[in-house]
């Protein structure tokens, strides 16, 4: 890898800017990256951002509380109910509000779901970086297809779901929904030793990945990375461990780890992942139905939280592991019905801070799958 | 009756016979012409179908199933979209090589079909340096690639086409060098006499030279004509649309013909060069026909009076032909076929090689396995054709390929462990 990167010395060569974005097929929505090459490799990389910034703090702030949910969707678009779960854990540490027992395991049912859907849709995204025409994506929006029917039979919509509420969830979900999730959990693992079986020991993918965008444990832990990224170098951090929120302890899980950090060891991680999840997700269903049903007097877990919810004086900080990372809401009360300030720590844009460091030295290409391993959405890097 | 398998050559004289003598030469250099000038487009069209309907059922998906019956008329629809829609020449590009480029491209693929023998006799031009002007002519697209990524001032499109020329060219070599065996055994540069050459010989695919002169030149071809997996220069995923990220209707078509019709040749060759070209067992054309029929007649989409017909006029042709074998021209087409469901199979499976792979594979794997099957070649030759020959040309190439697969290694490719953190 080094000796290519050196130019031939007597050789009079030029260096090429190529903006790679916002308008390109392969940088994940509208984002930019302002490359520099010395023939096929990259010696500088700009992220240019902002495409696609909808003001979504600052309409937080004029807005209540309850209000912000439906656009927490759009933060992360594949992860909707994660998104959710954020902000619900925010104003009830705010507000001080309790959980329906039911609502909680809801919850994590919903959260470990929406986990399924971005790894199995990232996993097939980061293939179609690699020019596998389309084929493994479309496998794997077949699964991701299933979940959201899921979704829509409980919240009403595929993608835009605005499920939870501080309290518990919106509504209960249908008669026979948690008999179709079982089954859907229990055939997951069949379509991952299909997907893997395809890909994890394809050489082609192997010579791609392996070694390619090393991120070193150091830089890693100081850029705040999370998620994925993260733990393909080999740390052991993972929010739903580290917090234990909602009832994530009181199911028995591990937290996969790498141990070099480069684009194959993130493809193989999410696999792992959604293995862990699917045992979350069995254990889940098997105790929700033991579990006391709700607080509130109608045995639902529904949670009425009023219009005018207004959180005493002071400011809360509520945090998930979300499937591409550490997700954060902050929210500084005043008092009234609308936060003082309203504050999102997104992964992906956390994430993407580390890209060019990634990207230095490798090819144009590299750079491309590397962009698909760190798992970004636009939506959630400029709010 | 007539001759099923000269079915094509004789209906070629009928049509010369109203000519007066003088102007024969000539009628028949432009029927053969108007022949081919009318089957390439058409089989180019229908690649294109073959291609999206062969991948979408790989990927769960139907393909084109709206414009005619299961989605039939499909190409001519997209033809026509092509047609009228707006040619956009980027500001600052060089108009005249930019319209030059595409029709370079075309030009090549399709003077390729005329040393293609297509059937016994079914030639156009049997010249005896087929081999030297296929290779001649298929490295012309290269020029016309470079052509169009330069005129079209983008950056996207001058990568595509530095990497396309960097690729074409390497891979060459090895293709040229695979063919190189063709020449030593079938003693002849003449496409006819190859073929020849393996109806008496045997197909050299089934030769272990053969075979692995057969992968090399397959596989270079593919690169040659930008397919996955080598499908590097017009890499989506990284340079949008390679050189031709700045065309659009017609001339983005014409690109796509180029490339089509260049892989349909690729295929036609390999089948030419190894399988055997049109030479096929002596099977009953009555089987085939028979089984044309039930095809026909139980394809569901098709309205029962198409269905009936379809399968009576197969039935007519197993009854008015059924004691004649096959005609050759069926089996160079079934097996040029075959071949491209492999091209298309390996674009819905296979992720794409990085660059500096793809110029490794192609210079320090293919090269000296090709080289190595010259050597091959010879001693197969030389001993004979006998079981020794057979022994010492597999054993120099096994050992060649463990010591090549050694020596290129990447070191790190492994399986890895992972743990597990509670």
């Amino acid at each position: 890898m080094e000796a290519m990167n050196s130019t031939t010395a007597s050789a009079q060569t030029q260096l090429l800017e190529v903006s790679l974005g916002p308008q390109h097929p392969s940088t994940h929505g509208v984002f930019r990256m302002n490359a520099t090459l010395d023939g096929e490799t990259i010696v500088k990389l700009k992220p240019v951002l902002g495409y696609l910034h909808r003001n979504h703090e600052q309409i937080g702030e004029s807005i209540t509380y309850i209000a912000s949910f439906p656009f927490t969707d759009r933060l992360d678009y594949f992860c909707a109910m994660s998104n959710n779960l954020g902000l619900a854990l925010a104003i009830e540490k705010l507000g001080g509000i309790p959980v329906s027992e039911r609502g909680e395991y809801l919850r994590v049912i919903m959260a470990e779901l929406t986990r399924l859907v971005n790894h199995t849709a990232i996993t097939g995204f980061l293939l179609n970086d690699m020019g596998a025409f389309g084929t493994p994506l479309l496998y794997a929006f077949r699964e991701r297809e299933k979940i959201l029917d899921l979704f829509e039979a409980a919240s009403g919509s595929r993608m835009m779901c605005n499920y939870i509420r501080p309290g518990g969830v919106r509504q209960d979900v249908p008669p026979g929904w948690l008999e179709q999730v079982r089954q859907l959990v229990d055939g997951y693992p069949t379509f991952l030793d299909e997907f893997e079986q395809l890909l994890t020991e394809n050489e082609i993918v192997k010579q791609r990945t392996q070694h390619v965008g090393v991120l070193p444990k150091e830089l890693a832990t100081n850029a705040s990375v999370t998620g994925p990224l993260l733990r393909a170098c080999g740390v052991n951090y993972d929010v739903r461990k580290v917090d234990g929120y909602s009832i994530y302890p009181r199911f028995a899980f591990k937290v996969p780890l790498g141990t070099i950090g480069d684009v194959y060891d993130r493809y193989y991680l999410r696999i792992l992942e959604m293995r862990e999840s699917v045992k979350i997700l069995q254990q889940a269903l098997k105790e929700i139905n033991t579990a006391s049903p709700s607080i509130s007097p109608k045995g639902q877990a529904m949670v009425k939280a009023p219009r005018t919810f207004r959180p005493p004086k002071g400011e809360a900080y509520g945090r998930i592991e979300a499937p591409k990372g550490e997700l954060g809401f902050f929210l500084v009360s005043d008092g009234t019905p609308q936060p003082y300030r309203y504050h999102i720590r997104s992964p992906s844009f956390v994430n993407l801070t580390v890209l060019e460091d990634m990207c230095l030295g490798q090819k144009v290409a590299d750079a491309i799958i590397i962009l698909g391993s760190i798992d970004i959405v636009l939506g959630e890097v400029d709010r | 009756m007539t001759s099923l398998d000269q079915l094509f050559v004789n209906a070629k004289h009928l049509l010369l016979s109203v000519f007066p003598s003088s102007l024969r030469p000539l009628a028949s250099i432009l029927v053969m012409i108007g022949a081919i000038a009318a089957v390439a487009p058409a089989i180019m069209m229908y690649l294109t179908w073959i291609e999206r309907k062969v991948i979408a059922r790989m990927q769960n998906r139907f393909g084109p199933t709206r414009v005619g019956v299961y989605g039939l008329a499909q190409p001519l629809a997209d033809g026509l979209k092509m047609l009228i829609k707006e040619d956009i020449v980027p500001r600052g590009a060089d108009p005249l090589i930019h319209l030059l480029a595409p029709v370079l491209s075309l030009a090549p693929a399709i003077l390729l079909f005329a040393v293609l023998p297509f059937g016994r006799n079914m030639i156009a031009a049997d010249v005896n340096v087929g081999l030297l002007y296929f290779f001649a002519i298929s490295s012309v697209g290269s020029y016309a690639i470079f052509m169009g990524g330069w005129a079209s001032r983008s950056k996207f499109s001058i990568l595509g086409a530095m990497r396309s020329v960097a690729q074409i060219i390497s891979y060459e070599v090895p293709g040229v060098l695979s063919a190189v065996t063709v020449i030593m055994i079938a003693g002849t540069l003449k496409m006819s006499g190859i073929v020849e050459a393996q109806i008496q010989n045997g197909w050299f695919v089934f030769t272990p030279w053969g075979f692995i002169a057969c992968l090399i030149f397959f596989l270079s071809g593919v690169a040659e004509v930008n397919r996955t997996p080598f499908d590097m220069p017009e890499a989506e995923s990284e340079l949008v649309g390679g050189f031709h990220t700045e065309y659009s209707g017609m001339k983005f078509a014409l690109w796509y013909m180029a490339e089509f019709l260049e892989s349909f040749a690729i295929c036609a060759f390999t089948v030419t060069f190894f399988l055997g070209g049109w030479h096929g067992p002596a099977i009953p054309f009555w089987i085939l026909a028979l089984l044309l029929a039930v095809i026909m007649g139980t394809a569901t989409l098709l309205s029962m009076p198409v269905r009936g017909l379809g399968a009576l006029a197969m039935i007519g042709a197993g009854v008015l032909w059924g004691l004649q074998p096959i005609p050759s021209w069926v089996w160079f087409f079934a097996k040029t076929y075959l071949l491209i469901f492999v091209l298309v199979w390996f674009r819905g499976t296979f992720p794409r090689l990085r660059i500096d792979q793809l110029m490794g594979l192609a210079w320090k794997f293919f090269l000296p396995m090709a080289l190595l099957n010259i050597l091959a070649a010879g001693c197969w030759w030389f001993l004979g054709q006998s079981v020794a020959g057979w022994i010492v040309s597999f054993l120099i190439l096994a050992v060649g390929w463990w010591l090549l697969i050694q020596a290129n290694k990447p070191a790190p490719l492994q399986r890895r462990t992972y743990v597990f953190a509670e």
